[in-house]
């Protein structure tokens, strides 16, 4: 008789995980919980300057941050509030344009019109969104993938902001250092802030949100509210890259609301694990990188793209930090039935 | 005579061409336990979503503590301190059962009482929630209040969809069949909880299935049939009286109810 093997996976003893313990005592046990975020956050501190000799992939780096961004915003409304928001581009669209009329208009340097153009957009984007957050799943993510196709057109037929010729003379960085550690800093603060909030009180009831929100009601909390204040914290990252690619490109047009912003941080999370956060900047450094490298096949790019996308979805449908976070936490074996 | 805490009148609600509610009205006193029967189908639920709010009412009126709750959105209704519990269970599978309490721990109404025995008003509201769950049966010493909800047996998911609403202190729970799927020791250790919520102040108003369980807590009750109220009386008149009788034999031949 052929003998049936399963896999069994069991967690690393590691004393931190025993029952209400949370005294951590030893070197290794220390260096087992901070390596990997280490990794991403050295990893990321040092890009810029062992990227130095290579300005093309440095300006790759602050890409891979704002579709990180855009990932991570996308990540927490999704997989912790349970809406599912295709209005990446618009966050970014409102944004930029901010930035842009903050500084060719009132002539406010970057220091002021990237914050003001932050907090206000996400104001903005928040407003606009409020009608459609009753509405659930598909419906929400149908919605909020019009809002950027609208406010191009709109735009574009009002020739309002320059119309298709969009706002040109926004000031650019002073240096090269600063563009690059200022999206850097601000994605992994996102990144980090994000994963600490989701696991307080107030995530706690985002989440509940998501599973039920039925149960949430009968809580005697107002999810319309939390909603609003999901969205705003999430457009509060889509509209700082925003702001930030307008700066970079010292240019504001119809392009930032390129459904680019909305499709891509959804490939980035689907690669790169979604529900971790961590995975959606995972994802984007992935895919952006593998996007520009394909530039050398021309037209054939997307067919290629597609094709890998498509592989991951079918050999590593979980997402590679969800992978990942398994072998590092477990052990697995074969054991009889 | 005393002042109703909940008065509902000429409840009626109607989906597409099915009347769910016609003319419904009732009252229940401060202190007491109200029981809602009626064979499937007869509108009991619909009945507590249109007073919780989540199902908007054709006509009628809802006054709870002497105020006009009619049309309030359900999470106004529960902080003035009227909790349900779903029939269905909803607790957030995701979550540890301790931290499904967080969200009405975190509802505007509980921080304003300062949680669970006045857990102060920003207090640890892990300690509060795991407070409460032990008064409703979860060991505090075992591993089943921190397990995911996902991974509970029923009567711990019952037992958390009560705490819930204890988590928000409310004056009047309405309870959407908590007994229904359990097996009979499971109700046999419900009921003593039920009857300490009573003497803790809280007027209980029960839906339920199994009749016998209800009769032995519930003060008065009302019966339901095809949407529309036959009676209302103690247990003893109800067991005695031929609609309700007919109601039940008539519809539900056989059942041991």
């Amino acid at each position: 008789m052929e003998q049936m093997l399963r896999k069994e996976r069991i967690d690393r003893g590691i004393r931190v995980r025993t029952e209400g313990i949370y005294a951590i005592s030893h070197w290794q046990e220390l260096t087992y919980l901070i390596l990997p975020r280490l990794l991403l956050i050295g990893g990321f501190l040092l890009a810029p300057i062992c990227l130095l000799p290579f300005p093309y992939w440095q300006r790759i780096v602050s890409i891979i941050c704002v579709y990180g961004l855009l990932a991570i915003s996308f990540d927490f409304l999704a997989n912790f509030v349970g809406l599912v928001c295709l209005g990446g581009a618009f966050f970014v669209g409102v944004g930029g344009y901010v930035a842009a009329l903050l500084n060719t208009q009132l002539g406010l340097p970057s220091v002021l019109s990237i914050p003001a153009a932050t907090i206000g957009g996400a104001a903005i984007c928040t407003l606009l969104f409020l009608p459609c957050l009753p509405l659930r799943g598909i419906y929400f993510a149908i919605v909020t993938l019009m809002y950027p196709l609208i406010f191009s057109r709109i735009i574009e037929a009002f020739n309002l902001f320059g119309g298709t010729d969009g706002i040109a003379g926004v000031v650019s960085f002073p240096n090269v250092w600063l563009e690059q550690y200022v999206i850097i800093s601000l994605t992994l603060f996102g990144l980090f802030g994000l994963r600490r909030l989701v696991n307080e009180d107030i995530g706690l009831v985002l989440r509940g949100i998501k599973d039920n929100d039925q149960a949430v009601k009968a809580s005697g909390i107002d999810i319309t509210r939390y909603k609003a204040l999901a969205v705003f914290i999430a457009s509060l990252l889509g509209c700082f890259a925003g702001a930030y690619l307008a700066h970079l490109y010292m240019w504001a047009g119809i392009s930032l609301f390129a459904l680019d912003f909305s499709i891509m941080p959804i490939a980035a999370t689907v690669i790169g694990g979604g529900g971790s956060l961590a995975g959606a900047l995972v994802g984007s450094l992935i895919i952006v990188p593998i996007s520009e490298l394909l530039r050398a096949f021309g037209t054939l790019r997307i067919a290629i793209y597609a094709l890998i996308l498509t592989a991951f979805i079918v050999f590593r449908s979980e997402g590679i930090m969800v992978y990942a976070q398994r072998k590092y936490h477990q052990f697995e074996r074969w054991v009889k039935v | 005579m005393r002042e109703p805490i909940l008065r509902v009148s000429g409840v009626s609600k109607a989906f597409g061409g099915v009347q769910a509610l016609r003319d419904v009205s009732f009252e229940v006193y401060p202190g007491e336990v109200f029981g809602i029967i009626g064979p499937n189908g007869s509108g009991k639920t619909t009945l507590v979503n249109c007073i919780t709010g989540f199902v908007r009412m054709d006509a009628g009126r809802v006054l709870f503590k002497g105020k006009e709750i009619t049309g309030w959105p359900p999470h106004r209704i529960a902080n003035e301190g009227l909790a349900r519990t779903f029939q269905i269970m909803r607790p957030y599978y995701s979550l540890p059962a301790y931290k499904n309490l967080i969200v009405p721990l975190y509802s505007p109404r509980a921080r304003k009482m300062g949680g669970w025995r006045g857990g102060g008003k920003m207090g640890d509201r892990d300690t509060v929630a795991v407070d409460i769950l032990e008064e409703i049966g979860f060991e505090r010493d075992s591993f089943v209040p921190y397990k995911p909800a996902s991974a509970l047996p029923t009567g711990y998911l019952k037992r958390l969809e009560l705490a819930r609403c204890m988590a928000l202190r409310p004056e009047l729970i309405i309870c959407d069949e908590v007994f229904s799927g359990l097996s009979m020791s499971e109700i046999a250790s419900m009921i003593p909880l039920i009857e300490k919520l009573q003497m803790g102040g809280v007027t209980l108003v029960m839906i339920e299935h199994r009749l016998k369980e209800l009769f032995r807590v519930a003060d008065r009750v009302m019966v339901l049939n095809f949407g529309e109220k036959i009676m209302e009386g103690t247990p003893e008149e109800v067991i005695q009286d031929e609609r309700v009788k007919e109601a039940y034999l008539g519809t539900e031949e056989g059942r041991d109810a």
